[in-house]
């Protein structure tokens, strides 16, 4: 055995190959058990391959839950596929249950007939308690829809791993890879790029690296041995657009964007913000990009780290603040201050399960009406929706910039499942990227603090600007001056000038996209991180050839394009479909007068493409 | 850094006046505290568009309208949280903070810590009249107990705090208490905190007219403040009343007494510039009218702030690293071509 695991064996003892289109895997196991780095590797395997790919990991709140209980399960689940696909995968073809709880909490979504990985370890007695199984379903023929694979992998791993003198619990901590080993014999992939990495990342303990790669390639070379599958499988490269390619998040594309609204405009980054789950990871990259001159404080309260970022900004910087939902509660007033001050700054909510706490590691898209509304007076604010992992991206620029260029804070919304999501990004060129021109004014003969430009935008003096002292606040202005004004009149002048500043937004927001039937039966209208699974929905129902149903994704929320009222009237029916009980639908039919039929879905999780068709074929027959 | 420039032309006061009328209560003491500050200000030798004054919500904040630099009226607490953001931003601005004793302590009294902690390079001036004015009339966090106000018809519960004793403990580097009528006093504590590199904390005991009218006569009228004020003077023995009481240390305590010749020798010294910051801490104990009310530097010890090692990291990052490649950056990481 220590021989072998050394070296891939030659594949002679390869069973018959099969072609699939796509496939759905999950790790599934404690969260001590490395699932989450083991989803990834093989995320990276098929990126290699040329698959196109989507990913959901899937984490509890707890860091460690006592080990072994449901509470403490932690999964990855990672579609690939030799065509394009928008979402992880609605019903998974493969489930790997590193214990009886990881087990329990994840075989309802295992497709009939799906194979079903099992640690035999995970299975005993104190395991199968603290699941909540009185008898061993590993035992008995509950799991015969299945394609039961089970094994001791824990034992197998100590025993591949010997020869690196690793031994014990660090010894079986390796069971991961090889459990990836296998996954990587199933669908044919080389667990060479997995072995250059774990050589790279453990680096400076050369057992521990010796120990994962033996327990890698014994798991590959066990499958290759021993007839546990009868066939494998081949997931063939997708069609996609040529170019260079990364695996991004959807926080990572947005540190990203941010970094590159900040090139483009030539303007210093300032990050104000305070940890919170899902939006953490945001800091975490900026923080690590000081080469770029990006300035990130990590607050004492989400308060403050809105505050300090409207300072940053009266100071001159393109200002930033990270939050989710029980942050953005936090910041509504400051929020407010910017609109008065009438100042540029982004605030990013990386929405989850809401109210209050919560459910901090789960997606939803319940904070729409908060970004929209959610703050004393009369107070628009322009609001974008990123719909993928990459579109956080481009959605973070286009927030900079409409930012700086009407002065304004703009609200940007994320979710757990975009924000923790992954896929292929193709990378921009530089020259592809929008450039937005920054202006600070500097003749004192000419400025006034509120004079508004063509956009409704007043000026951006920055302190240390020659001539230019004026103050600014959050009382109201009478404008040009800038100067405190009490007085009515000046009062509905200025809110009906903020609000046409906003509305005006709408050169930048553009005309509606359908996607679809451009007439017919029925509209979806869905907005952020739902764009996967509404427009396969849309494609699948389409494909049919039954039905006539368009789709228009929102990423901008505020201002609306303005021809989405006619586009709506060109159908006979309207389902908007979103993760909250209908806050979209509310703002729509509010706005437009149409009745809509919602469909609303908070169970933490992202929609299911089957259950968006079902509900599309059902709003059309109703 | 801020850069001071000796071929500026010479600023008055009159430099630092804006447009705008001021609307304080005839016989505020804020009248007192700008005059201070538009006379302290055009001597720094700092161009007057490198100044900010950031303030939060009271009376006292509105301060910003009647200085003409850039100024900024936030929210209420929420100044220093700001102008954190300004400092941090642009280290080339002297950023003054204008908050009271309701607005900084109460409110905002989270900001107040954690930015004396960070040492931001802040000038702060907290306005105590241990009451809130622009809300009419309620106890403040600095309110004696038992003041009797709108919202404690029956005397207040609540145990005031030392604005001193909570900037002491968040580990601020200047900390100074003046008054409003006393000019000369005013001037030249707000002239230290100016040039003190580092948060500069001033607490001025400030009277309020109309809520709070003569808070602070029994030891800060004109002829109380013989008796009872101890004013606090580097490397000189800490005596008041004509020199006729002094403090003494007794172990871990200092004492308050009467001094006589004898022992005149043995009075403790002032040193602002002591590391630990104890003295300072005592004296910020003080209380009328079982102690005098120290007035003064309690403390000036300077260390790096938090604008420069902002900016250090940044210089370190762009020297061990370069200066950020979009490019780079974009392509980094796993990367695969199709």
């Amino acid at each position: 055995m220590s021989d072998q695991s050394q070296t891939i064996l030659e594949a002679d003892g390869r069973k018959d190959s099969v072609e699939l289109e796509s496939v759905t895997i999950r790790f599934a196991g404690d969260s001590g058990d490395g699932m989450q780095l083991t989803g990834t590797q093989f995320t990276d395997a098929a990126a290699h391959l040329g698959n196109d790919l989507a990913t959901l990991p899937d984490f509890p709140a707890e860091i460690r839950a006592p080990a072994g209980t449901t509470a403490g399960v932690s999964a990855f689940q990672l579609h690939f596929a030799s065509r394009d696909i928008k979402t992880p995968g609605d019903d998974i073809d493969v489930l790997v249950a590193m214990n009886a709880a990881a087990l329990k909490t994840n075989i309802a979504d295992l497709k009939q007939g799906g194979i079903l990985l099992v640690d035999e370890d995970g299975f005993h007695e104190k395991d199968l308690e603290k699941a909540g199984y009185t008898s061993n379903p590993l035992d008995d023929d509950r799991l015969k829809a299945f394609r039961v694979v089970k094994l001791d992998i824990s034992a197998n791993t100590v025993r591949a791993v010997e020869p690196s003198g690793v031994k014990g619990k660090n010894a079986a901590r390796c069971k991961n890879f090889y459990t990836l080993g296998m996954m990587y014999w199933l669908y044919d992939r080389s667990p060479s790029p997995t072995q250059e990495w774990i050589k790279q990342k453990f680096g400076k303990k050369p057992e521990i690296a010796q120990a994962n790669e033996f327990a890698l390639l014994a798991g590959y070379n066990y499958c290759d041995t021993v007839e546990l599958f009868s066939t494998t499988y081949k997931v063939g490269k997708a069609p996609q657009v040529p170019g260079t390619y990364r695996r991004i998040s959807g926080n990572e594309a947005a540190a990203m964007g941010f970094v590159a609204a900040s090139v483009q405009s030539g303007t210093p980054l300032f990050l104000g913000s305070y940890p919170i789950t899902p939006a953490s990871d945001i800091l975490q990259e900026l923080a690590a990009l000081k080469h770029f001159g990006v300035r990130t404080f990590q607050a004492e309260d989400e308060i403050a780290a809105i505050c300090a970022a409207i300072g940053a900004a009266f100071a001159g910087n393109l200002a930033l603040t990270t939050t989710s939902g029980p942050g953005l509660c936090l910041k509504s007033e400051a929020i407010n201050l910017a609109v008065m001050a009438e100042i540029p700054l982004v605030i990013v909510d990386v929405q989850r399960g809401g109210p209050s706490t919560g459910l901090p590691t789960k997606t939803e898209q319940s904070d729409l009406l908060q970004a929209l509304f959610g703050r004393n007076g009369d107070s628009p604010i322009p609001v974008i929706a990123a719909k993928t992992p990459s579109d956080c991206f481009w959605a973070a620029l286009e927030a900079a910039k409409v930012a700086v260029e009407y002065m304004t804070p703009v609200i940007m919304l994320s979710d757990g499942y975009i924000a923790n999501g992954a896929e292929p990004f193709r990378i921009p060129e530089i020259s592809d990227l929008p450039k937005f021109e920054v202006r600070h004014p500097t003749d004192p003969a000419t400025f006034k603090p509120y004079q508004r430009n063509l956009n409704g935008a007043r000026p951006w003096a920055i302190p240390g600007t020659p001539g230019l002292e004026h103050r600014i606040g959050g009382l109201e202005k009478s404008s040009p001056s800038g100067n405190i004004s009490y007085d009515p009149d000046n009062h509905q002048k200025m809110t009906l000038e903020r609000y046409e500043k906003i509305e005006s937004v709408s050169s930048v927001v553009g005309k509606t996209f359908v996607e679809g039937s451009p007439e017919g039966d029925l509209l979806v209208v869905s907005w952020g991180g739902t764009y996967g699974s509404v427009s396969s929905a849309v494609d699948r129902v389409l494909a049919d050839g039954k039905l006539k149903v368009g789709h228009v994704h929102l990423r901008w929320i505020n201002p609306l394009p303005i021809d989405l009222q006619s586009v709506i009237g060109r159908y006979r029916k309207v389902l908007v479909p979103e993760l909250n009980v209908g806050q979209l639908r509310l703002f729509l039919s509010g706005k437009f007068g149409i009745p809509m039929q919602g469909l609303g879905k908070v169970a933490g999780k992202p929609f299911k493409i089957s259950e968006l068709v079902t509900a599309i074929q059902k709003t059309v027959g109703a | 850094m801020i850069e001071t420039n000796p071929t500026l032309p010479i600023l008055t006061k009159k430099d630092f006046v804006s447009d705008q009328q001021v609307k304080w209560c005839p016989g505020c003491g804020d009248y007192s505290i700008l005059a201070a500050l538009q006379t302290v200000l055009p001597r720094q030798g700092i161009a007057r568009e490198n100044f900010a004054i950031i303030s939060g919500i009271g009376c006292s904040s509105r301060f910003p309208y009647y200085m003409d630099t850039y100024g900024f009226h936030t929210i209420h607490g929420r100044a220093l949280a700001v102008a954190t953001g300004v400092k941090a931003a642009n280290p080339g601005l002297q950023v003054w903070v204008i908050t009271g004793d309701g607005d900084g302590l109460s409110i905002g009294g989270n900001h107040l810590l954690h930015a004396l902690r960070r040492n931001v390079d802040l000038k702060v001036i907290l306005f105590n009249n241990e009451i809130y004015g622009l809300t009419k009339g309620q106890f403040s966090p600095t309110s004696a107990l038992g003041i009797k106000t709108k919202t404690s018809p029956m005397g207040s519960i609540d145990q005031p705090l030392s604005p001193l004793s909570v900037a002491l403990s968040a580990g601020v580097g200047f900390a100074a208490r003046t008054v409003d009528n006393d000019m000369k006093h005013l001037t030249s504590v707000l002239e230290a905190a100016a040039k003190f590199k580092g948060t500069a904390f001033v607490e001025v005991l400030q009277n309020c007219v109309i809520f709070n009218d003569g808070v602070y006569d029994p030891f800060y009228a004109p002829d109380t403040r013989k008796i009872n004020a101890l004013y606090l003077e580097d490397g000189k023995p800490l005596t008041w009343a004509n020199d006729t009481k002094g403090l003494f240390a007794e172990g871990f305590s200092i004492d308050a007494r009467d001094v006589t010749d004898s022992d005149r020798s043995r009075v403790v010294v002032h040193d602002a510039k002591e590391e630990s910051g104890t003295l300072a801490w005592t004296l910020s104990r003080f209380a009328f009218p079982d102690r005098p009310v120290p007035l003064g530097v309690f403390r000036s010890v300077e260390r790096p702030t938090y604008d420069e090692l902002m900016d250090g990291q940044i210089r370190a990052a762009q020297a061990a690293k370069g200066t950020g490649d979009l490019a780079k950056l974009l392509n980094s990481g796993f990367t695969w071509k199709v």
